[in-house]
């Protein structure tokens, strides 16, 4: 390809061109595989520009091709994926990617290449993509949705493609705290952070790019009687320097939260991948709280829309003059300026004098006047006042504009007159500056409108915020000085700054024109576009369009047509289509409002957001002290709450299916032991200790004797049930609550919570003691003869340790707590013995057993177990929304005790209603048939939908001790049912019945556990 | 994210190493007398809240620190938190003054209860 580079030669330009590079020094990199050179310390942006390329990518919707049109961040088409494989990034913006050697990017959006896109059909087809396309297009036959629009809409729209592999690189973050923030290093942010610096105040100061120093080096006016941009090299290296600043580059901040949070992403090693090596990590996100937030983030050019405005060569002038500036490039050989400001101007004799041509400069202001029109004059530019870009021509497909149309323009409508054409292949545009007003506004920051700029300024903000400088709308250099010497000094709290600002001198700037949008000439068509939101193709005909069809909300306007609401946040396009809606509207923009602005400013790397949280440590897990005992005997996992608990132990090729009905059938048959660790255990101890169990159980627990239990239910004050267990009364006043292993910490803060804030007479001390006892099920009808057998002084008899009742002793050589409790319907002890003898215990069980066959089981088995019993579990049973008497347990629930938490509130007609669900069992007319985990079911299979919802199943399980299926329900007055069949409409058509039963499977009368 | 100090214990710590309890000073029915309590007063006491935009009284729990309950007084536009004080204890005068109307006559309604 020949492409003709736009690299400015030096000859001539007085090294006032090419700041930033180092013309002696090549860096090799490729685009789209093939290779290039650019020279150190260009972008990746100036380095396509010094190849001769334009075209960077294809846009979004109409797949048109598209050039840089922006500087930094706010660019919002030369979006490029940087680096390859695993360890590929999209939607970088090239503007801000830094040349190394062997940087690999590539273009987006563009099939098969970006100079051949085949989806550019859409855009000769634009008349089927209006504003609300998707809305409007895809909406039936529904069946149609997820086989054919929506893989084809995945595959035609979004931006870039994800890397193809997990993130080699490493991320990090810090938290840190400051007296000032400053957010920006522009001329404004350095003076504000010397200011602040000087009263001795800590100060962090930030800025997104390489350089500080803003556009100082290109916006003219004098510090001390130098160019700005040698004040702000200056300072930004004295500030380095001093000891209480900390000077950060390459650092955007991304969010501004309450009580001055603040989040600043920086981008560590992004622009030199090698320092990684030395264990630099690629992003850090900081969390920083500010005393004090001095905003400086400065202003952005915004684009005046005009016919096809989005070809590759249209560009802002400021980003062609800092083009120019910092890294020698041109985005054209011959140039028109269009503007409504004197600003532009500068651009215009710029160019020049670097050598380029400018061949008109358009300006829509009838008598533009002042030094720079002047200068603009003397150097023999040629200047169209009042007139405006009415069309622009270009060749290869719209990828070479060959002339801008230039027509007479007034803000009363078109006046009459010729069309001129003027040949050019670039356009520097400028209409006008917007406030990045971004993060005053991330938390609650309002704005108002400012008719000199004719764009949105901060009002002053709630929190310890404020904005200065032209982010605040003080564009003249004196004032912005001043403003940001006093927000320094304010913040630090000292004055004793202001002697060492520099004076400052500029050009005076004539008031600018707004204007929102020049119309075309000749006849609209397709290819006659506005565009006011590159990256969503977003066009003024479609904001028209959405206020034709009512959507008159600004907010219902930016969702219709994603207006601003792509990756660039409508840096560029928002304020424009705000424009447009007033021009279309006839309503002045203030009324129109604007759209909320969110964080975060730029995108960031999930990377960052991550940090060092990711494999091992993404969450920390708790273990009980048999963990690796269950590791090695190959259990399989299941998390409960934090813990991971053993669900079953597979032997040999067996599944886990038929693991879990052999453990099952091992303790119906034999004896099992269960690791039941994990339950929570909380010592209750006090002269209340008694009190406060009757206060927050539906039943009795101060009559408990010592060394007796009790099964107790827990209800939230709205009376639905959140916690169950056993408690048993150690001595006097002294209990121990078990409560569900997922609920420990709950139970434990709900207990406190009373105690601190509402029962704050009662003396009773609550202490979590979960992680200090391993505990042990052992269960079936060998689990006395195993017990038995073990070395210590506990009487495990029928009648020297009746079913809820417990001993403590010593058994093997370890101090015991041995409860006679059964979860599993089987004769059932549970031993506890302090952690650190708990595998070793576990180790002992298992030797006694072995004669009696015995066999871990996890907490499948167990389920199960509990299933075939109807004894309810936590979360299954219950969701939230569930009582003890939906759950039959009235039994549980006093009605002698005069309080407890629940208790009247049961009593509301919403709980005591008789129409109320109610737990049942369930068993299939197919006994192999298992019903889904949370079926409906219905009064009757409909055709038409919805059909009458009655129920739901809690837990279903396969029975392997009554080799069927079996099912728990909550069914609506379910109890009053039994025998009746039930319908459950499950997937694909198919139905279940099943009939109503009692939820007790197995052992009603509970010989078993009692022998 | 807000800065809170628990003033039990004395430690600065960021919102998540604490936990709001709502809202502050709601009377539980059954504690003064559990017989005679209407559905309505059970359900205001359960289920209605304030929702004042201005200065609003929450319970909160120094949750990675000393583990206790106290009052806050915080602002739910600006998020200023002005003041704490005990769990067990009613806003100091200087707060209740700056709070919402809907507070005043929370108080008021209590102070009228008593003394009848």
């Amino acid at each position: 390809m020949s492409n003709k580079p736009y690299r400015v030669p030096t000859a001539g330009t007085g090294g006032t061109v090419g700041r930033l590079i180092d013309r002696s020094q090549t860096v090799d990199f490729t685009w789209n595989g093939q290779k290039y050179s650019g020279y150190a310390g260009d972008t990746l942006a100036s380095a396509l520009f010094a190849n001769g390329i334009r075209v960077v990518g294809r846009s979004f919707k109409y797949h048109r091709p598209r050039g840089v049109i922006g500087l930094g961040s706010n660019e919002p088409n030369a979006l490029v994926g940087v680096g390859t494989g695993s360890r590929m990034e999209p939607n970088i913006r090239a503007t801000q990617v830094e040349l190394f050697p062997g940087l690999a990017a590539t273009a987006q959006n563009a099939w098969p290449s970006v100079e051949y896109d085949i989806g550019q059909i859409n855009s000769l087809a634009s008349r089927l993509f209006p504003a609300g396309f998707y809305y409007k297009t895809f909406m039936w036959p529904q069946a149609f949705w997820k086989s054919v629009y929506e893989p084809i809409i995945r595959r035609a729209a979004g931006l870039g493609v994800a890397p193809d592999g997990p993130d080699p690189d490493t991320y990090e973050q810090f938290n840190c705290h400051c007296d000032v923030l400053v957010v920006g290093g522009g001329v404004a942010g350095l003076a504000a952070a010397e200011a602040a610096s000087a009263g001795g105040a800590r100060v962090i100061i930030a800025d997104e790019n390489p350089q500080f120093g803003g556009i100082s080096d290109i916006a003219g006016g004098t510090l001390d009687g130098e160019a700005q941009s040698k004040w702000t090299a200056e300072t930004a290296q004295r500030l380095a320097g001093s000891g209480n600043v900390h000077v950060m580059s390459r650092t955007t901040v991304v969010g501004h939260f309450h009580h001055n949070y603040v989040m600043m992403f920086e981008r560590v090693a992004d622009h030199d991948p090698r320092i990684m090596n030395e264990g630099a990590p690629r992003h850090r996100l900081w969390k920083v709280r500010a005393k004090r937030v001095i905003i400086a983030s400065g202003a952005i050019e915004r684009p005046i829309p005009f016919a096809n405005n989005d070809r590759p060569g249209v560009m802002l002038s400021t980003a062609v003059r800092a083009h120019l500036a910092r890294y020698g490039v041109a985005p054209g050989y011959r140039g028109v300026i269009f503007t409504n400001n004197d600003d532009a101007y500068r651009t215009a004799t710029d160019l020049l004098a670097a050598g380029v041509p400018v061949a008109r400069i358009i300006d829509v202001r009838p008598e533009p006047a002042g030094p720079l029109v002047d200068a603009a004059k003397a150097a023999g530019l040629e200047i169209s006042a009042g007139s405006a870009i009415c069309g622009l021509m270009a060749k290869s497909g719209g990828k070479h504009i060959t002339a801008v149309k230039v027509a007479p323009y007034s803000t009363t409508g078109r006046v009459p007159g010729a069309e001129e054409q003027v040949n050019c292949d670039f356009v520097a545009v400028s209409g006008g500056w917007n406030p990045v007003v971004h993060l005053h506004c991330h938390n609650g920051g309002k704005l108002d409108f400012n008719d000199k700029i004719q764009s949105f300024v901060p009002r002053k903000h709630e929190d310890p915020v404020v904005t200065i400088g032209s982010a605040n709308g003080t564009f003249d250099l004196a004032a912005l000085m001043d403003e940001a010497y006093a927000a320094g000094e304010a913040a630090a709290g000292t004055r004793a700054a202001k002697a060492k600002a520099p004076k400052a001198t500029s050009e005076p700037e004539g008031a600018l024109e707004p204007l929102w949008y020049a119309p075309a000439t000749g006849k609209y068509n397709e290819g006659n576009k506005h565009f006011i939101d590159f990256q969503n193709d977003v066009t003024a005909a479609d904001l028209e369009l959405a206020q034709r069809e009512g959507y008159e909300s600004v907010e219902h306007t930016k969702r219709y047509t994603t207006l601003g609401m792509a990756t660039d946040q409508g840096k560029t396009s928002n304020i424009i289509g705000l424009g447009v809606l007033s021009g279309s509207t006839g309503k002045p923009i203030p009324e129109i409002g604007t759209t909320t602005f969110r964080p975060p400013y730029t995108p960031f790397s999930f990377g960052a957001i991550a940090g060092t949280q990711v494999g091992k440590l993404f969450h920390v897990v708790r273990r009980t002290a048999q963990f690796d005992w269950h590791k090695e005997a190959g259990a399989t996992w299941e998390p409960i709450g934090d813990w991971r608990r053993a669900y079953c132990y597979p032997k040999g090729d067996e599944d886990k299916h038929a693991a879990i009905n052999r453990e099952i059938l091992t303790v119906r048959g034999k004896v099992g032991i269960l690791d039941a660790s994990t339950l929570g255990k909380i010592e209750i101890k006090g002269p209340d200790a008694g009190a406060l169990l009757d206060r927050v159980y539906t039943n009795t627990f101060s009559t408990l004797k010592p060394g007796r239990g009790r099964y107790g239910l827990m209800m939230n004050e709205m009376g639905f049930l959140f916690d169950d267990g056993v408690t048993v009364c150690l001595g006097k006043d002294h209990y121990l609550m078990h409560t569900t292993s997922g609920g420990a910490e709950r139970v434990v803060q709900w207990l406190e919570e009373w105690l601190q804030t509402e029962w704050t007479d009662m003396k009773v001390f609550v202490t979590a003691v979960t992680e200090q006892w391993s505990q042990f099920a052992v269960a079936g009808p060998k689990a006395r003869a195993l017990l038995e057998k073990l070395e210590g002084d506990v009487d495990f008899s029928a009648d020297g340790l009746a079913f809820m009742s417990m001993s403590e002793g010593m058994l093997e050589g370890t101090r015991a707590r041995v409860f006679r409790i059964s979860f599993s319907g089987e004769l059932s002890y549970e031993i506890a013995v302090p952690a650190n003898a708990g595998r070793v215990f576990w180790e002992k069980l298992l030797e006694a057993g072995e004669e009696f066959g015995v066999e871990p089981y996890g907490t499948e088995a167990l389920h199960v177990l509990r299933a075939e019993k109807g004894f309810i579990a936590i979360g299954d049973e219950t969701d939230g929304t569930v009582t003890p008497l939906d759950l039959g347990m009235n039994w549980a629930v006093s009605k002698k005790k005069a309080d407890y938490l629940g208790k009247r509130a049961l009593e509301l007609p919403h709980l005591a209603d008789e129409n109320r669900k109610e737990l049942v069992g369930l068993l299939t007319e197919d006994p192999n048939e298992v019903l889904p985990d949370g079926a409906y079911a219905v009064s009757s299979v409909t055709e038409k939908l919805p059909m009458d919802m009655i129920g739901q199943v809690t837990s279903t399980y396969w029975s392997p001790t009554l080799n069927r299926s079996i099912a728990m329900a909550l069914i609506k007055k379910g109890r009053a049912k039994m025998g009746e069949k039930v319908t459950f409409p499950v997937a694909e058509g198919k139905v279940i019945r099943a009939e109503i039963v009692d939820p007790v499977f197995y052992d009603k009368e509970g010989a078993k556990q009692n022998v | 994210m807000l800065v809170i100090t628990c003033p039990v214990c004395g430690v600065e710590g960021e919102e998540a190493d604490f936990h709001c309890g709502g809202e502050a000073h709601i009377t539980r029915p059954a504690t003064e007398n559990p017989e005679g309590i209407s559905d309505e007063a059970q359900r205001d006491y359960i289920y209605m809240r304030k929702n004042p935009k201005g200065v609003h009284f929450e319970r909160w729990r120094c949750d990675r620190g000393c583990g206790k309950w106290f009052h806050a007084c915080r602002d739910t536009v600006s998020m200023e938190i002005l003041g704490y004080y005990g769990i067990t204890q009613k806003p100091p005068a200087t707060l209740l003054k700056k709070a919402d109307p809907l507070w005043q006559a929370h108080f008021e309604a209590q102070l009228k209860k008593a003394k009848s």
